[in-house]
């Protein structure tokens, strides 16, 4: 049996899709079979950041409607042979999706793989709904800005109450909290919220800080997941996260930036 | 997943919305003092199921043009849900816009004046009722069987935003209540943690109801429908845990020694 992790948020852009391709990635290299799917039916958006877009014939929603096989549809990836993308489709209407369809596709899924990565859209709405439904854990990405926190909360408070583990009664879904795009200089002028404030509000168990970085940019302009870019900050921080899910113990890099650090060694105040 | 065989089910179950009493027919006076209102507390207000309380004014026997509050309220956002209280024409108003009829409170409190609430009970419109079958069964539990006092409901989980908890007796939460969370109880409510949400004791209007709490950061606090918002609240901050009571219609906070 395949474990479904849901990336969620609630609010959009904070980096669910950023997040999805990297985690999917980081446990696919780890040599777990993954599979990722787009439940962002309208806006298909995963299968860029992985690279993949010029080699989707089908989608999910074709899978659902029974016009394809799911290993019709599943791209494999260019650079990681265990990792398989299902794409969102750009043109149905979101509608397509149902509760009963999605439950079909990741039972098949799930004799196959080891893990299953959802890719919710924003909103709490039923693409968003349905993508945490059947999940198992969820990974909730905020930003440390209080919209952003709020909205977790409240996507947390969803996942508690609308998800087929709730509704049967068994043991409630794992959450673990992402802080993405944290920048340790606005942080401490306070213009971000520090993980302290955040953690006041969702006391969760923190899977990782991934810090703003420039290469994500440059991953998602290039179609490769960021994980890979080993030098960069958000790729080395990813792959904590993923070492994190699978049990590792690894302090939390990225808390304080470099010029944190000499700061602090000059003992400057600012 | 879902039964497909079935169509519909009926449930019972009970339904809090706020109350508006109004003591005069001057629809202008009215207009202004609830847009003073809701510039208080907005969120709580937006898009509210609000029921309509007439007793105040029949008592000084105004006549009101029902017509017109009811799409003053529409406009400024309310969706009203029910009127109790109303005199025989009021009433006939009511049904006519399809608002249904609040005979509920009737049972237990004073409020019948100059009505016939058992005309009343033969109507059944839609929404409210549901409310009405839980008050009926409650009466024959207590014509058949002593008195239980109301068993306590204890939650040990976070209460997030947007997440609504009801109890029918007392309520004792473990965790923190998210802001934008609402919990409420018919009788008092514990939070062992920080409340940044909304805590309505004494929905039923028990007013020796009340709210202790570890940490006071609530947005909204009401027993038995007097409420104060977070624009009251956080005039004083508490240090340490609070419980909060009813005295005279006034809500006192005052820190637990
Ligand atoms: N750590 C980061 N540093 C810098 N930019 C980032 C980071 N994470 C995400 N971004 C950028 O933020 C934008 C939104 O990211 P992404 O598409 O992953 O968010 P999303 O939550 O999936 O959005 P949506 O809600 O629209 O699906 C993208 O332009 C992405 O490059
Ligand atoms: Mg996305």
């Amino acid at each position: 049996m395949a474990r479904i992790i849901v990336v969620t948020s609630g609010k959009g852009g904070v980096g669910k899709t950023t997040t999805s391709a990297a985690i999917a990635m980081g446990l696919a290299k780890r040599g777990h079979k993954t599979a990722v799917i787009d439940f962002d039916v309208g806006l298909r958006n995963l299968d860029l950041i992985l690279g993949c877009e010029r080699r989707v014939v089908y989608d999910f929603i074709n899978v659902i409607n029974g016009e394809a096989s799911i290993n019709q549809a599943l791209i494999r990836d260019k650079n990681c042979n265990m990792l398989y993308i299902l794409p969102a489709s750009q043109t149905r209407d979101k509608d397509a999706l149902t509760q009963e369809g999605v439950g079909r596709v990741l039972e098949e899924l799930s004799k196959d793989f080891e893990y299953i990565v959802c890719d919710s859209p924003a909103g709490i709405e039923k693409g968003a709904n349905l993508a945490l439904y059947f999940a198992d854990d969820a990974f909730v990405v905020t930003n440390p800005e209080i919209s952003s926190v709020r909205d977790s909360d409240r996507m947390l408070g969803i996942l508690s109450s609308k998800s087929r583990r709730a509704e049967r009664n068994e043991e409630p879904i794992k959450e673990y909290l992402l802080l993405t795009r944290y920048d340790p200089e606005r942080v401490k002028i306070g213009e971000m919220l520090s993980l302290d404030d955040v953690q006041e509000i969702l006391s969760l168990e923190l899977l990782g800080i991934i810090p703003e970085s420039k290469s994500v940019l440059s991953a998602s302009n290039a179609g490769i997941p960021v994980i890979l870019d080993e030098k960069s900050e958000a790729g080395q921080a990813y792959a904590d996260v993923v070492a994190r899910y699978l049990g590792e113990k690894l302090p939390h890099r990225f808390l304080e930036g470099k010029q944190g650090f000499l700061r602090r060694l000059f003992g400057g105040k600012k | 997943m879902q039964n497909i065989s079935s169509v519909l089910e009926f449930k019972s179950s009970t339904f809090f919305a706020p109350i508006l009493i109004i003591f005069t027919n001057e629809m202008s006076a009215i207009e202004q003092t609830l847009h003073e209102k809701i510039k208080l507390a907005p969120d709580f207000f937006r898009d509210s199921p609000l029921i309509i309380d007439f007793k105040e004014l029949n008592k000084l026997n105004q006549s009101i043009d029902f017509e017109q509050l009811i799409q003053l309220l529409r406009r400024i956002g309310f969706f009203p849900v029910g009127i109790r209280g109303g005199n025989e024409q009021q009433n006939k108003l009511a049904r006519a816009l399809f608002i249904p009829i609040d005979t509920v409170r009737e049972l237990g409190n004073s409020i019948s004046i100059g009505e016939k609430p058992k005309q009343e009970t033969i109507h059944k419109p839609s929404v409210a009722k549901p409310e009405a079958v839980v008050t009926k069964q409650e009466a024959v539990h207590v014509a058949a069987i002593p008195p239980v006092p109301p068993t306590a409901t204890l939650i040990s989980q976070p209460i997030r935003s947007g997440q609504r908890i009801y109890a029918s007796g007392d309520l004792i939460i473990l965790s923190q209540v998210s802001a934008g969370a609402e919990i409420m109880a018919e009788g008092n409510i514990h939070v062992y943690n920080t409340l940044r949400g909304r805590a309505l004791a004494g929905v039923h209007g028990n007013t020796s109801a009340r709210i202790f709490c570890f940490d006071m950061q609530a947005e909204l606090i009401s027993i038995a429908g007097d409420y104060k918002t977070s624009e009251d609240l956080v005039k004083q901050v508490y240090k340490g845990p609070v419980q909060i009571y009813l005295q005279d219609h006034a809500l006192i906070i005052k820190e637990i020694a």
